[in-house]
């Protein structure tokens, strides 16, 4: 759809507003946006998420955890401000001050009061990694560069890969 | 068995996907469908976004597998979304069988490998979405306590045959914060005319979003607002139980109904004729003209089904305006004539269409 301001370019933000009661939408391109002063994702590159995890760390000074990997998926707080979106359920602990904050700003509380839940017994037992496992967390922790872990990783795939079948 | 051209064999579909629309539901006339929504993720993966393809579809392997322990989504349908062409995708979304994400609408999110949808009975489940595992139920008119019985079912059947990913203080863990705890979406879609034209809306909007609330347009995320119709669901997902979240819900909906029907008596009372001259115009539009575009058509709908809900129209029912609302849209006129429409081809086919329906459904309009 085309942008209704200057009937050019692609429209790209849409705007609904409510006004004297009277619901309206506008869709404008990225420049008209900006001529207009609407704030865009488009020109601010971190995800609304992302801001307010910066207000939270440098509040409760959890900087600490901005640059830590999570040791799962290899996702930093900087991949989470950039797309609002966490890499992994272990991210929550490598996180955990930070998001605990965040949890409070976003629900009014970190604490889940709801249904509890519990693993069915067979997933609980600590079942071998397999290959394909092993092989995406070594992907992964080149990727994020922490080379002990990949190197470990490394060895225990060559140890399964040379086992006699 | 389907046209050549399509992927997507609309009869495979439960009730074919519309059950949803008979209005059999409670107060269907201004309330048009509740849906629950679960969002869960399976341990062991890294979120759908930064999962590798092969993850995704080892993980949706598991799924499956795991569905032979699940008795809710026995004998279900299994559609994997990127072996369908955009048309068949797009007809799921119109159904609101499938997120626009799912689908791959978004022209920033393609359609992901690995990206399914089981569709059962009365429930459904999205996989490898934003979270790995969406589970969802769809019920006519306000019906929160039965969408959120059957979605329960589905949830504790499932959790009991995977390894959902749980935090003992956080809850259920999603991708992104805002769903974590419950992971509990419950929303309504419902038809606010009364309210829009008594210039009240902006104070209820604002209203239900201090309660905790918050609304969207017709097609959820993103979306703007069409016909008068807005989606409204829970805000917060942590920190209430699942009981509270639907209470809230409920009693802010049942408010909300109430504000409507008092707009309407006003309406009706201080300008009568004026409403109910808007009102048969929009009918007779659609009753007549050659070509709508879809907004038009969504806005003409909302007056007649203001009519109806007023009984100034009579012989016309809720059930067929829901199926207009939704086998009017782009897909399902271009799954109705077999071919990709252009944009004035599909605004031709679906004043056709509405003035079909209109006469073999609405002969008896008065």
């Amino acid at each position: 759809m085309l942008c209704d301001n200057c009937k050019e370019r692609d429209a790209v933000v849409h705007l609904t507003r409510i006004v004297d009661n009277a619901v309206t939408q506008l869709h404008l391109c990225e420049k008209c946006a900006a001529a207009k002063g609407v704030e865009t994702t488009l020109s601010v590159p971190q995800h609304p998420l992302g801001d307010i995890l910066q207000a939270v760390q440098q509040q409760a000074s959890t900087t600490s955890e901005d640059a830590a990997a999570c040791a799962f998926c290899g996702a930093t707080a900087r991949d989470f401000r950039a797309s609002g979106r966490l890499g992994c359920p272990h991210c929550y602990d490598a996180m955990e001050r930070s998001l605990r904050e965040l949890l409070r700003r976003l629900h009014g509380s970190s604490r889940h009061v709801g249904q509890r839940y519990e693993a069915p017994v067979a997933h609980l037992v600590d079942k071998p990694d397999t290959l394909h496992d092993l092989r995406d967390r070594l992907r992964r922790a080149v990727e994020s560069e922490q080379f002990e872990v990949a190197a470990e990783l490394r060895d225990r795939i060559k140890a399964l890969e040379t086992e006699p079948v | 068995m389907s046209a050549p051209r399509s992927g997507l064999d609309l009869s495979l579909l439960p009730d074919g996907g519309v059950r949803w629309l008979d209005a059999s539901g409670p107060h269907s006339d201004v309330v048009i469908s509740t849906r629950i929504r679960l969002a869960r993720n399976v341990s062991g993966y890294a979120f759908t976004a930064r999962a590798r393809e092969g993850e995704r579809l080892r993980m949706l392997a598991q799924v499956r597998d795991a569905l032979v322990g699940v008795p809710s989504l026995s004998s279900s349908l299994l559609l994997r979304l990127e072996d369908l062409p955009v048309v068949d995708r797009q007809l799921l979304h119109e159904r609101h069988l499938v997120s626009k994400e799912l689908a791959g609408l978004d022209p920033q999110h393609p359609v992901r490998s690995g990206a399914a949808v089981f569709l059962g009975e009365s429930v459904g489940l999205l996989v490898n979405e934003e979270d790995h595992l969406r589970l969802q139920a769809l019920r006519s008119g306000f019906a929160v306590p039965q969408a959120f019985e059957g979605v329960n079912q589905l949830d504790r059947e499932l959790g009991a045959q995977l390894p959902y990913a749980f935090h003992r203080e956080f809850g259920f863990l999603t991708a992104c914060p805002t769903n974590a705890g419950t992971g509990l979406r419950a929303s309504v879609l419902i038809h606010l005319p009364g309210l829009v034209l008594t210039k009240e809306i902006g104070k209820v909007l604002a209203g239900l979003q201090q309660m905790g609330l918050t609304y969207r347009g017709l097609y959820g995320e993103g979306s703007e607002v069409v016909g008068n119709f807005f989606q409204l669901s829970n805000q917060t997902t942590l920190g209430r139980s699942e009981e509270e979240l639907q209470d809230l819900l409920v009693r802010v909906v049942r408010h909300v109904i109430e504000r409507e029907e008092e707009a309407r008596r006003v309406l009706v009372r201080d300008a009568g004729y004026i409403i109910e001259d808007k009102l048969w115009r929009a009918y007779g539009t659609l009753r007549y003209a050659r070509s709508v575009t879809f907004d038009e058509a969504m806005n003409y709908l909302s007056g007649v089904r203001l009519a109806v809900g007023l009984k100034l129209i009579t012989g016309l029912s809720v059930y067929t305006l829901n199926k207009l609302l939704i086998f009017a849209q782009s897909a399902h006129l271009a799954h109705l004539e077999g071919k990709v429409l252009t944009e004035s081809e599909t605004n031709v086919a679906r004043a056709r269409y509405v003035r079909q329906v209109l006469v073999s459904e609405g002969g008896g309009v008065e």
